[in-house]
């Protein structure tokens, strides 16, 4: 699974502590949150690497710091090779067209006071990419694309349901044809019979697109389904990392093991037997 | 009311008239509820499985509500009953857990302060003193540790984890019969989750709490469930016991939430089975079968709605609300592959 060739993205050392801060006039600095503490991973081009783990183990904070939303305290990111990390805001913004990003909740990162077409459109109009006449037929493209229709290009997001708001977010991301995007929580806010048709439009984005995919989610059944590798955080460090299938069936490190055995089984009697076992310990 | 029924929902229907026309949430539910048994009624947003369960509490009270039917406990109707003849059944009789244990809690007082309360509320008999060493002894039992010192904290000093065990303290504060929890683990860890289970559990082992369960995850059922109805547009679909619906599922709906599960312990598809399209809008729901739309097996029949009844000879109590024949079912979820979870059929 290693891939040929140099990654798309490579993540060194990624560390990001926040300061606690107290004082009325002067703040002092008393200590630190270690949201990452020393991570490091590298996305070959045209997979998926899925981060799994808790709420407040880092897995946001990772993604925002690699995209460089987040200044990181210390560490390196190497997109296509280049250093971005410290870039300033003017230097990254020709790159921000190759890194997209999808939100958790699509209630939240769509400007509610915004058409559907414009949202979907802005950042072809920001880069320059295409306007006027073009730019809404590009945007009437993206939205077939990603299963949604031409009709729904001037309407508001709370005309839309929970699974077709983030249909508009994907389409979003994917406007700008990224190498990258970051995909944060991207169906936990959605009802299970709709998470599955968005797991299957991401895939089939990907193959279509040739898009590389940093997938963050707690539900680990999702990750596996759709990531090459896994790697597994807690408190702020990588505990373990691996292809998706050996980190879910043969887990090597104990918080993994803990997290795998949390997952509720589908299955009546499988769960009986293991509550069963888990008894007579 | 059936023999053996503490709780008991007839034709429970309940509409509310909105700025769009009039909305029926909950459109003609009936269950039976025995002492000792865990309920789950599963669905997604907008299958009425919330409203049915604050309906029994009377919560849904308002004057745009239309609320139909009957819910009985131990004989006695709750539906029509006075706003201070409930207030003697929550806690008391049902206690009931919130989906948000951000929320569930007034930030202002102590969690201890609030479960006195809780229980002065109902038996002024109870010094301070005794209720706040009850309160201790229900933290301490529901897996809080150093309840002695944690009664004084204040909720945004818990984790979520025990923010939502303390509401389930709270909720048992009292003892009721009947403990509602709706998506009590939804907004938690999965390892925490897993904790919350096992107390729930527990709970309805050692103390025979009977348990309606509200859920969108099946994973959690089948770790909890004796019984489970499935809800889809307002309406039960499918009910039975935990191992018809994944062994033996009837309706195509309850195919579509069994397959669209990720499970870790088989190899993964190549695409995850979905159920395309979205529910429908319960403003204006066509006739007929209201999933017809989104499934692939609709015929001419559909466009007339099932009633929900026993379609299988030797299983009485598992029944459904779709038009296609046992046997052709079972031919169709042997070409959809997993879903019945590959169990003998039976």
């Amino acid at each position: 699974m290693t891939g040929g060739g140099e990654p798309l993205v490579e993540v060194t050392d990624l560390v990001k502590h926040f300061p606690i801060k107290k004082g009325l006039l002067i703040d002092r600095e008393v200590d630190q949150v270690r949201a990452v503490d020393g991570v490091s991973f590298s996305v070959p081009r045209g997979q998926t690497l899925g981060l799994v783990g808790e709420s407040g183990s880092g897995k946001s904070t990772v993604c925002r710091a690699m995209l460089q939303l987040l200044a990181p305290t210390s560490g390196s990111v190497r997109f296509e090779g280049q250093e971005i990390a410290g870039l300033s805001r003017r230097q990254l913004r020709p790159l921000r067209r190759e890194m997209q990003m999808i939100f958790q909740d699509p209630y939240a990162s769509l400007n509610p006071r915004k058409r559907v077409g414009q949202i979907v459109g802005d950042p072809l109009r920001l880069q320059g990419v295409a306007s006027g006449a073009e730019l809404r037929k590009q945007v009437r493209e993206l939205l077939d694309r990603v299963g949604l229709a031409a009709e729904h290009y001037d309407r508001y997001p709370h005309e839309f349901s929970g699974g077709q708001r983030q249909r508009i977010g994907i389409a979003r991301a994917i406007a700008l044809k990224p190498k990258l995007v970051v995909a944060d929580e991207p169906v936990s806010a959605l009802d299970v019979s709709i998470q599955a048709q968005i797991v299957n439009l991401l895939d089939d984005l990907q193959d279509e697109l040739g898009l590389t995919y940093v997938f963050v989610a707690h539900d680990i059944g999702v990750v596996r389904h759709i990531s090459d590798r896994i790697a597994v955080m807690h408190h702020g460090k990588i505990v373990e990392q691996g292809s998706a299938d050996q980190v879910c069936e043969r887990p090597s490190d104990d918080y993994t093991k803990k997290l795998l055995a949390a997952v509720p089984v589908p299955d009546p009697r499988e769960s009986r037997e293991r509550r069963a076992a888990a008894g007579n310990v | 009311m059936s023999p053996g029924a503490l709780l008991s929902a007839r034709d429970l229907r309940v509409g509310f008239a909105t700025e769009g026309g009039q909305l029926q949430a909950v459109d003609g539910v009936s269950f039976d509820l025995a002492a000792g048994e865990v309920l789950a009624i599963v669905g997604e947003s907008g299958s009425g499985k919330s409203v049915t369960a604050q309906t029994i509490l009377g919560l849904t009270r308002s004057p745009n509500a239309r609320i139909e039917g009957s819910v009985q406990l131990g004989g006695v109707e709750l539906l029509d009953a006075s706003d201070s003849a409930l207030r003697q059944v929550r806690g008391e009789r049902i206690g009931m857990v919130f989906q948000d244990p951000m929320t569930s809690f007034n930030p202002v007082y102590r969690l201890g302060s609030q479960i006195v309360e809780a229980i002065r509320a109902h038996r002024g008999d109870v010094s301070k003193a005794e209720g706040r060493a009850r309160a201790v002894e229900l933290l301490d039992s529901v897996g809080i540790p150093d309840a002695e010192r944690r009664v004084d904290d204040y909720p945004h000093e818990f984790s979520g984890g025990m923010r939502q065990r303390a509401m389930i303290a709270m909720a048992l504060a009292l003892e009721p019969e009947v403990l509602i929890a709706d998506e009590p683990t939804t907004a938690l860890d999965v390892t925490i989750q897993a904790q919350v289970l096992r107390l729930l559990e527990r709970l309805n082992r050692e103390r025979g709490v009977a348990t309606i369960l509200i859920t969108h995850d099946l994973g959690v059922v089948a770790e909890v469930a004796d019984r489970v109805m499935v809800m889809y547009a307002g309406r039960v679909v499918e009910e039975g016991t935990l191992d018809e619906i994944f062994y033996d599922p009837q309706h195509p709906y309850t195919w579509g939430l069994l397959g669209s599960l990720t499970r870790l312990d088989r190899p993964r598809p190549k695409r995850l089975p979905q159920i395309s399209g979205a529910p429908p809008s319960l403003l204006s729901l066509p006739p007929g079968c209201s999933f017809r739309a989104r499934c692939p097996h609709e015929f001419a029949k559909c466009a007339e709605m099932p009633p929900l009844e026993a379609r299988l000879p030797d299983a009485p109590s598992h029944c459904d609300r779709c038009w296609l024949s046992p046997e052709r079912k079972r031919e169709l979820r042997q070409v959809e592959g997993q879903i019945g979870l590959g169990a003998p059929a039976r």
